[in-house]
Formats: C-alpha cells, sequence, structure tokens
C-alpha cells in the first residue's frame, strides 16, 4: 500500500469477552503523520482498541486496514512489521541493560545494522550513557522512555501509545511529552490513548472520545464549537441598571444571563464581532467596563459533557 | 530470543541455583552409595541398569527452568512488548524452548560425564566395571534430550497456564516426578531392560516431544495470554 492511503481505518469495529462489551461499532480513520488521541475513562475500551489494532486480539466484528494492511490473523506479522505499540507498562527486562533489551527487540524487528539502530533509539530518548547500565536500576520516567525507544527500533509507520505519561511525576510527564511532540514533527502517525485530557489537547491533531462506543470524533477546537455555544464573559464594576437594554439591541448577541451580581455571560454569533460591540455599548451607557473575554471551553469540559450524555442515556435505559 | 533467554538466565539467581543444587544432589547421592559398596558387590550391580537413575537430572531440570519461560514475561509485562513484533508464535517458542533444552543437556551430560569419571576413578574394584557398561552409557547419551525436550514441553505448558514463577515451578517439579519414577523404577527394581524395550521407549518418548510441541503451539494463544480470557 503506497503512503498516500489511510495510516488506520476502522470500521464498526467490536470486542466482546463473553458478555462483556470491550467496545462496540467503533469507526475512525486517521492519515499519515496526524497524531490522534483516544480519550476515556477508565475500562472505556481503550486499550483493548488497541490491542485488536495491534493484532494482539481479534475483534469480535467489524473492519480494519493498519498501516495500509487489512486487519486478519493472515496479516498479523505483516502488520506488526509496520507498527509499534508501547504498552501502559514499560515491561522491560530488569536483568538485562538497556542495550541488551533494545538488541533483543531489534533482532526480533530483524532490523538491519540492530546495533547503530539501538544507539539511534537510545540517543532519540537521551539515554546514550545509560545504555550499560541494568534496566532494574531505571527510575519510572526512564523505564517509559525507554519503551518508547523501543518502540522506536523499527522505524514504525504507526506507533501506538497506551497512557505513555501514566505515573509519571509533571517532570518526566513533559519530558515524554517533549519526546511524542518531536516524534509528530519527524512525520510519525501516533495513536495515543489517555486519559490526561491536557495532554492530548497539547499533543493531538485531533481526538476520538471512548466511552465502549466511539462518542465523537475531531480536532479539540472543532469539538468545543460543536458541543458549546460561543459565550462572552461581561464584568462591570456596578451592576447594570437595565442590562437588557443594552445587550437585547445588539445583534451579535443571541441571549444573555446575569452569572454574578455584575458579571453577564452573553451568548454570540461571533466572538471576534460581538466583543467590539458590546465593549461600545456599555461605554455608552456609561457602564464602567471591567473585562470582556471570550468564555474558554477545555477539552475536559467537552469530555465531561459527553461521557455525562452517555452516563445519561445508560441511566434513562 | 534465545540470546535473550540465555542472558537472562544467566543473571537469575534462581535457574542458577537450580541449575547447580538439582544436578548436585543427583551426582553426590548415587557416588556416595557407590562408594560404600563392597568389590563384592560388583555382580549384583552388574545386573541392574543403575546408571538410568541419573536421567532424573534431564527430567527434573529442563521443566523447573522451563516453568518460568512464558509466565515470568507475564509477571514483568514484556510478553505484550515481544508479541507486538513480527516474531511469529512458533519462532518465539523455539527460542524460548532452546534457551531451556540447549544448557539443561549440555549440564546433563557434563554431570554424567563427572559421574563417570569419578566412578571410573574412586569406585571400589570391579564396581566401575560393573556400573559403566557400553549399551548403558548409549542409552544415557540418546536418552538425555528426549527426556529433556518432553520436560521442557511439560514446564512450558504450565508457564503458559499460570499466573505466578512459583507456581509454576512447583507443578513443574511435581510434573517431573512420572519421568523421575520411570527411570529411578528401571535403575533400581531389576526389570529386564532389553534392546527392544530401550527402542520402545525411545520411540514414546520422540512421539510426546512431538505431541509436545504441538500442544503448546495451541496453548500459546496471544489473546489469552494477554488478556487472560479466552
Amino acid at each position: 500500500m503506497s503512503r498516500n492511503s489511510l495510516a488506520l481505518s476502522v470500521q464498526g469495529l467490536t470486542k466482546r469477552f463473553g458478555d462483556r462489551v470491550a467496545f462496540e461499532d467503533v469507526s475512525f480513520e486517521i492519515g499519515y503523520g496526524e497524531i490522534f488521541g483516544f480519550l476515556g475513562p477508565n475500562g472505556a475500551g481503550k486499550t483493548t482498541t488497541v490491542r485488536t489494532l495491534g493484532t494482539l486480539i481479534q475483534p469480535s466484528s467489524g473492519s480494519a486496514t493498519v498501516a495500509g494492511i487489512p486487519l486478519s490473523p493472515e496479516n498479523g506479522v505483516e502488520i506488526r512489521r509496520r507498527i509499534a505499540v508501547m504498552p501502559e507498562t514499560p515491561g522491560l527486562y530488569s536483568r538485562l541493560t538497556l542495550a541488551e533489551n533494545l538488541e533483543c527487540f531489534a533482532d526480533l524487528y530483524e532490523t538491519p545494522r540492530p546495533k547503530d539502530r539501538v544507539a539511534r533509539a537510545l540517543g532519540s530518548v537521551g539515554l546514550t550513557g545509560r545504555a550499560d547500565d541494568l534496566c532494574s536500576t531505571l527510575s519510572k520516567g526512564l523505564r517509559q522512555r525507554m519503551a518508547l525507544a523501543r518502540a522506536l527500533l523499527s522505524d514504525p509507520e504507526v506507533l501506538f501509545l497506551d497512557e505513555p505519561t501514566s505515573g509519571l511525576d509533571p517532570a518526566a510527564s513533559h519530558d515524554v511529552h517533549g519526546l511524542i511532540s518531536e516524534l509528530g514533527r519527524s512525520g510519525v502517525t501516533i495513536f495515543l490513548t489517555t486519559h490526561r485530557l491536557e495532554e492530548a489537547e497539547r499533543l493531538c491533531d485531533r481526538v476520538g472520545i471512548l466511552n465502549t462506543t466511539l462518542r465523537t470524533v475531531g480536532r479539540p477546537d472543532e469539538l468545543r464549537d460543536r458541543l458549546f455555544a460561543k459565550t462572552l464573559i461581561v464584568r462591570t464594576v456596578a451592576p447594570l441598571a437595565d442590562p437588557s437594554r443594552i445587550f437585547t439591541t445588539l445583534p451579535a448577541v443571541r441571549s444573555w444571563r446575569t452569572d454574578d451580581g455584575a458579571s453577564y455571560i452573553l451568548s454570540v454569533s461571533d466572538p471576534v464581532v460581538a466583543a467590539p460591540a458590546v465593549t461600545r455599548a456599555l461605554v455608552a451607557a456609561g457602564a464602567d467596563v471591567l473585562s470582556i473575554g471570550e468564555s474558554a471551553h477545555s477539552l475536559e469540559d467537552v469530555y465531561l459533557e459527553l461521557i455525562d450524555e452517555a452516563q445519561g442515556a445508560e441511566a434513562a435505559t | 530470543m534465545f540470546r535473550k533467554e540465555l542472558r537472562d538466565y544467566r543473571r537469575n539467581g534462581n535457574v542458577i541455583v537450580t541449575m547447580v543444587i538439582l544436578p548436585l544432589i543427583f551426582l553426590i547421592q548415587p557416588l556416595v552409595i557407590i562408594f560404600k559398596l563392597s568389590a563384592a558387590s560388583a555382580a549384583e550391580v552388574s545386573q541392574r541398569p543403575l546408571l538410568l537413575y541419573m536421567l532424573a537430572i534431564p527430567a527434573l531440570v529442563p521443566a523447573t527452568i522451563a516453568a518460568s519461560a512464558v509466565v515470568s514475561e507475564r509477571q514483568q509485562a514484556t510478553l505484550e512488548p515481544v508479541l507486538t513484533t513480527p516474531i511469529e508464535r512458533e519462532e518465539l517458542l523455539i527460542g524460548k524452548a532452546l534457551a531451556v533444552l540447549l544448557p539443561s543437556v549440555a549440564l546433563s551430560y557434563m554431570v554424567f560425564a563427572l559421574f563417570v569419571a569419578c566412578v571410573a576413578l574412586f569406585a571400589p574394584h570391579g564396581i566401575g566395571a560393573a556400573l559403566l557398561r557400553g549399551p548403558l552409557l548409549l542409552a544415557q547419551v540418546v536418552f538425555t534430550p528426549l527426556i529433556a525436550a518432553w520436560s521442557m514441553w511439560i514446564g512450558m505448558a504450565i508457564s503458559t497456564r499460570t499466573n505466578d514463577v512459583r507456581t509454576a515451578q512447583q507443578f513443574s517439579l511435581l510434573a517431573s516426578l512420572p519421568s523421575i519414577a520411570v527411570s529411578s523404577y528401571l535403575a533400581f527394581s531389576g526389570f529386564p531392560t532389553t534392546l527392544a524395550l530401550a527402542l520402545a521407549l525411545g520411540a514414546a518418548l520422540l512421539i510426546l516431544d512431538v505431541v509436545g510441541w504441538r500442544a503448546i503451539s495451541a496453548i500459546f494463544d496471544r489473546e489469552r495470554l494477554i488478556t487472560g480470557t479466552g
């Protein structure tokens, strides 16, 4: 398959373990070079999705192509040649050195010039100086880095990162984020599962939110726009005498409500047009304006909204 | 995988202890008995294939080492990264099997050679010649890899089905007992050991080894090993 095809294409993929549904009817597409965030609460099916796409477990139904190869037991080896998976637990051979760990995996991937590859992989995660140390001596953060180095050994077309910063302190997480960003810039397609929303917002071009079923897919800003009305927060020194007279006359303002005394939330069609108009109207009305700003909905808001929706729907049925 | 396994075993205290202690027990105990024998016992010794007792080493050692082959990977969480590489199930199993089998067989031969040397040099007059008979030496050489392979498959089968290394080792030890019982029975019971019996036992072991390989291949299921289901 050519590099122009999709890195991942998933259609109606479902995995059940007996009666238990791990994930159901999941469909999405990811282009080459994209960093795709797969978000969801614990037990949403993220890791099972990675394992399914990584050919470790077989889907119950649905279809997918991974790195251009149809997902099937017969194609398992060919798919695994083109991908790499970094599981949530780094899984290193503690009695072997860093270099020996990577040499083992270089053998398994049958990489040419394994010594060079190992040196390059260690260098890419800043662990060259520890090549001859036993893995048992590494801190948790360095173990994650090592796992990332291992995943890079084979120059994968698609890299699956399952909760890569799980359990790391902020400094170690920051390091791993830096490495992922670098990989993204170098053109590697990354499928990143996480429940850390700021991580997804910072690193991912698009995100999918999974809670057994895929709730939505899109760019973080798209999802915010899709789910939340654009709003302006207006604060004045004193409560306005007649806010209705000011706000209802402005075409850019769809609706408004008082938030707390001298604070007003305005639903607007376009904040860039509405903010200057609101400012002019307030000044003309003699109001002392403290601030006017666009209400920022984070990816966390989107996530919580969708997860709440899902839970509400489940409760209703 | 083979090289990695050997490196890992070399630095694994449990494996080293297993590979040293068990053969030592099966070396020292018979030597002590043999050195206590008088020259007059030579005739009685020549009637029994006591040398077959040494087959307990290839029956025991591979099983206890192979017991950790898969379960230790699960415990270290290294199995998932390994299974996401392009390696085929059979390649992985052969790598692991050879890493258990070759050192075990080499160790069995070494201990046996040491035993033979000790008997030849230090046993009471006549005992050495009575004990070290050509057909028995040949049987030892031929049966060692066959028994070791069967023992290894048993250990590996248990390793794929348990969640704890110690449990796996204990079950493997237990599962090795029938092989040890058979070799000990043949060594001490006075049961007539003929060429036909040797050939039949050899063929049976060969068949068991092939069955063991197929059975392990069948139960080594990626999905079950990773998720614990299926």
